[in-house]
């Protein structure tokens, strides 16, 4: 199995605190990986680092062999790393259809364009029903789907998902689940970033624990669940 | 009397639309309030002048003239200016203050160049002829500024409502961010925004000058006055607001002017603007200003 991203030493500052404190992880292609940890402890600012938005203080990002450290957000999400940030930041004055559309900004291929927008709808036929209702409209878990959609428009080859559950409702949460183990399956390698530490370990093959910055545990999904000192700190022991 | 009255407002109430426009959209995509709005529609005339005078150029090949010199003056406010402060995350203040300041540079630079005198265009160069309707003399002159107003505002509304570019731009509007990461290249888009906003600031200069027939360069600070108020009315940021809010201004203006007082016509306008803020805190289009990080 290939490694898609490899992650060294990466270290992100705000002024002069530093957030994630020199991290070492690696991404195998067509697996999803989680990367869970208490909130605060660096998962998204690793994120934002890996889409660009925020400048590394130390490190270097691999994806696909090249060095994307530097690269603009545009540049990387060109590269086909696309993120779905957290709190979903779909547009709430487009409609859904808009919102999708744009989501394939970086591609000119029209046949394509139109050829992943069906895939999407058939995804989440809900999103095909409101296609032309402003997104704002949409309940929490719609917004989901098309936050996910509208990344899957630019025909990702790394799907990057901040806190996908966040404020939804467990059933919504379990559908969301079902449908990121489905475009893995369908070969989308998925870095899954999560507090809910149970339900991203269960879907992943690999995981990473964070704690204040460093990443303290690395092992397989199911070693990770089963794992003391994750089930004390994580699982509610 | 009234018909004529409605024709001039019309041309007048277009032309602060049209300038209203690229003010909001600036607002409405980087978040700046660009004081220098103003100066750009003085340096469009200007430029329109001396391609006419200088040049012999014809009158339309100087409204693109000065489309282009403004929006290239708009497009280097953003690199020398905007650029450097959003890289340092200034506070809004301090963007909209450099404004001021360039607005300042281009007045004295033009009073420099041209004198503090009032400059005209050659009569020949005006679209000649009018026609009558009715009791109302139509001249050409008030036609091409009414058409060209309007065609410039619907290119600009079908272009946000329906290319990638326009989604591109109302995402930005909503979300720095968001747009970021759909791989829209922000910065690229804040200096197209900022060329065509100025490009429409331009030859509105053009337009005004021409239908008044006089050149300052102070003339941009009234308009400026006006387009703030055009802004707030229409709602901060939003195009339809800047159109409605632009032809309000011209029909209260005009209007007052005729039938209350012609001294004080400025007055009631601004006055009637602040008692319709009284009751729409937001403008007439205003959705709430906060925007996502």
């Amino acid at each position: 199995m290939s490694v898609l991203l490899r992650v060294h030493d990466l270290a992100v500052a705000y002024g002069h605190i530093e957030a994630v404190k020199g991290i070492n992880f690696h991404l195998n292609e067509g697996e999803i990986t989680a990367l869970v940890g208490a909130n605060g402890a660096g998962k998204s600012t690793s994120l934002l680092a890996l889409s660009g938005l925020l400048k590394p203080a130390r490190g270097k990002i691999e994806f696909a062999g090249e060095d994307i450290t530097r690269l603009a957000p545009n540049k990387i999400v060109q590269r086909g790393v696309v993120q779905v940030a957290e709190g979903r930041a779909i547009l709430t004055t487009l409609t859904v259809a808009e919102n999708l559309i744009l989501g394939a900004y970086t591609r000119s291929d029209k046949a394509g364009i139109a050829e992943s927008l069906d895939e999407v709808y058939q995804l989440f036929p809900r999103l095909k029903e409101r296609a032309d209702q402003f997104a704002g409209n949409l309940s929490g878990g719609e917004q989901q789907m098309l936050a996910i959609g509208r990344a899957l428009m630019a025909k990702p080859r790394l799907l990057l998902l901040d806190e996908p559950s966040m404020g939804l409702a467990p059933i919504v949460v379990q559908e969301i689940f079902r449908i990121l183990v489905e475009i893995n399956r369908r070969g989308l390698t998925i870095l899954l970033v999560e507090q809910n530490v149970r339900q991203a370990l269960k879907i992943a093959a690999h995981g990473y624990v964070i704690e204040t910055g460093k990443i303290v545990l690395a092992d397989s999904g199911a070693n990770l669940l089963a794992n003391p000192k994750v089930e004390e700190a994580y699982l509610g022991g | 009397m009234l018909e004529q009255q409605l024709l001039n407002a019309l041309t007048l109430g277009s032309v602060y639309a049209l300038f209203a426009l690229g003010f909001t959209l600036v607002f409405g995509v980087l978040a700046v309030i660009n004081l220098s709005h103003g100066a750009v529609f003085m340096v469009g005339s200007y430029v329109a002048l001396a391609l006419i005078t200088h040049l012999q150029a014809s009158l339309w090949v100087a409204m693109l003239g000065a489309m282009l010199a403004s929006g290239i003056v708009g497009l280097l406010v953003d690199m020398l200016i905007l650029k450097p402060l959003r890289a340092r995350n200034a506070p809004h203040l301090i963007p909209m203050i450099a404004t001021i300041g360039v607005g300042i540079m281009l007045t004295s630079a033009a009073q420099g160049l041209f004198g503090a005198e009032v400059l005209r265009f050659p009569e020949e160069t005006l679209p000649a002829g009018e026609f009558v309707i009715g009791d109302v003399h139509v001249r050409a002159l008030e036609i091409a500024i009414v058409a060209i107003a309007f065609l410039l505002m619907a290119v600009l509304f079908v272009a946000l409502k329906r290319t990638q570019l326009g989604r591109a731009l109302r995402a930005i509007a909503e979300s720095p961010k968001a747009a970021w990461l759909l791989g829209i290249n922000v910065e690229g888009l804040f200096h197209i925004t900022s060329f065509a906003a100025a490009a429409l600031g331009g030859i509105a200069g053009v337009l005004i000058g021409l239908n008044f027939n006089a050149i300052t360069p102070f003339m941009g600070q009234p308009m400026l006055h006006k387009g703030i108020a055009v802004i707030i009315l229409g709602g901060m940021g939003d195009i339809r607001g800047a159109l409605i809010g632009g032809l309000f201004l011209g029909f209260a203006e005009v209007i007052s002017k005729a039938y209350l007082s012609s001294q004080m016509g400025d007055a009631v306008a601004f006055g009637l603007l602040f008692l319709i803020l009284l009751v729409r805190p937001s403008g007439l289009f205003g959705r709430k200003l906060e925007r996502k990080a």
